[in-house]
């Protein structure tokens, strides 16, 4: 499954946001490692601010600070923003031929499975998820650079 | 007991133990059970006592929440080796917190005894299986660290030839 551009930018927001509700990041500040326009991300971030999710703050040192409850606000109320994961409509050139509606109950159920899996993630599980892929990335580096080392000694 | 307990961050209720279930705990198992799903069914709750809180306690484990003497919840796992040819591993099959002292912790209490339970048996996996629109239990074992394991669960209606 593949997520928009502007999909994928409100979600890695709204968890860098998150991670620390007290602190507003300006919007370059956000689009900081991420290959992307600063116009692109502001209209981003201006749809999250209108569903209540995150809030511009004005005048110097202002940017945009998380004010969702990252324990209750889940990834589908921020990808149900941008795109419809829960009903994608039919092509429209698809005649529903047998065919046509086999495939459709198949991809159906894909999509029940993509939704289920959406709403169970909380913000607050994601933001886990990311401390504890990135714990095991620096385990895994260290182990590396440890074997790395014996090699080097040897 | 109830407020008090619902202002009480998870940790503070330090009242809150998780031990093996007794026979005694079944009429409150079978009464919480009964207000979640609308159905009572004592006879069915004091086999699956019979089964998973007296036999093969090695393997199986009915375990009850409380703080000071009052049932809080309870949880229910099993240790089953080699179904569909998987190794050993823990299933988790029933996790249950009375309303009133939900989102303090007891759940994540229960959760965490069972998983030590099977690790203290030489288990490394843990798995469970509920419906996909069971949004708030889906939540809560997300929150834990589960994620989608390797196997799909499929299934037919047998009235259609
Ligand atoms: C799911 C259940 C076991 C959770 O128990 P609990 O004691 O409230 O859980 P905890 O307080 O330990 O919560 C742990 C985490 O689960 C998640 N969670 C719990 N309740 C939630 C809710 N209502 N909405 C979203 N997430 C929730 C949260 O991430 C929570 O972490 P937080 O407190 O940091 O936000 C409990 O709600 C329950 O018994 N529900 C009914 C279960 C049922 O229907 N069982 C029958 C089939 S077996």
């Amino acid at each position: 499954m593949r997520l928009q551009q502007a999909t994928r930018l409100a979600l890695y927001s709204v968890l860098v946001l998150a991670r620390d509700p007290t602190r507003q990041l300006a919007v370059a500040e956000i689009a900081d490692g991420y290959d992307i326009s600063i116009h692109h991300l502001a209209k981003v971030l201006r749809t999250l601010g209108r569903a209540g999710l995150v809030e511009a703050v004005r005048g110097v040192g202002g940017g945009y600070r998380f004010t969702g409850n990252a324990k209750r606000v889940t990834v589908f109320d921020v990808i149900s923003l941008f795109e419809d994961v829960a009903n994608p409509a039919p092509d429209d050139h698809d005649v529903l031929t047998p065919a046509a509606r086999a495939l459709g109950l198949i991809l159906a159920e894909i999509d029940e499975h993509a939704v289920a899996t959406f709403r169970s993630v909380s913000i607050s599980t994601m933001l886990k998820i990311i401390e504890r892929t990135s714990q095991r990335a620096t385990a895994d580096r260290s182990k590396g650079s440890e074997a790395q080392d014996s090699l080097d000694l040897s | 007991m109830a407020v008090a307990r619902a202002l009480a961050s998870p940790h503070e209720d330090a009242a809150l133990s998780i031990r093996p279930a007794r026979a005694e705990d079944i009429a409150a198992v079978s009464e919480l059970d009964a207000a979640i799903t609308g159905l009572a069914k004592p006879a069915y709750w004091r086999d699956l006592f019979e089964r998973y809180g007296t036999r093969r306690q090695d393997q199986r484990f009915f375990l009850v929440a409380e703080s000071d003497g009052e049932f809080l919840g309870f949880a229910i796992g099993e240790i089953r080796a080699w179904e569909f040819g998987a190794p050993p591993c823990g299933w988790l099959f029933a996790i249950d917190v009375k309303p009133d002292a939900r989102l303090t912790g007891v759940g994540t209490a229960l959760f965490h005894a069972l998983c030590e339970r099977f690790r203290a048996a030489g288990i490394d996996k843990l798995r469970t299986m509920l419906a996909r629109d069971n949004h708030l239990m889906l939540s809560f074992f997300r929150s834990q660290g589960m994620m989608a394991g390797p196997s799909i669960q499929l299934e037919m209606a047998l009235d259609d030839p």
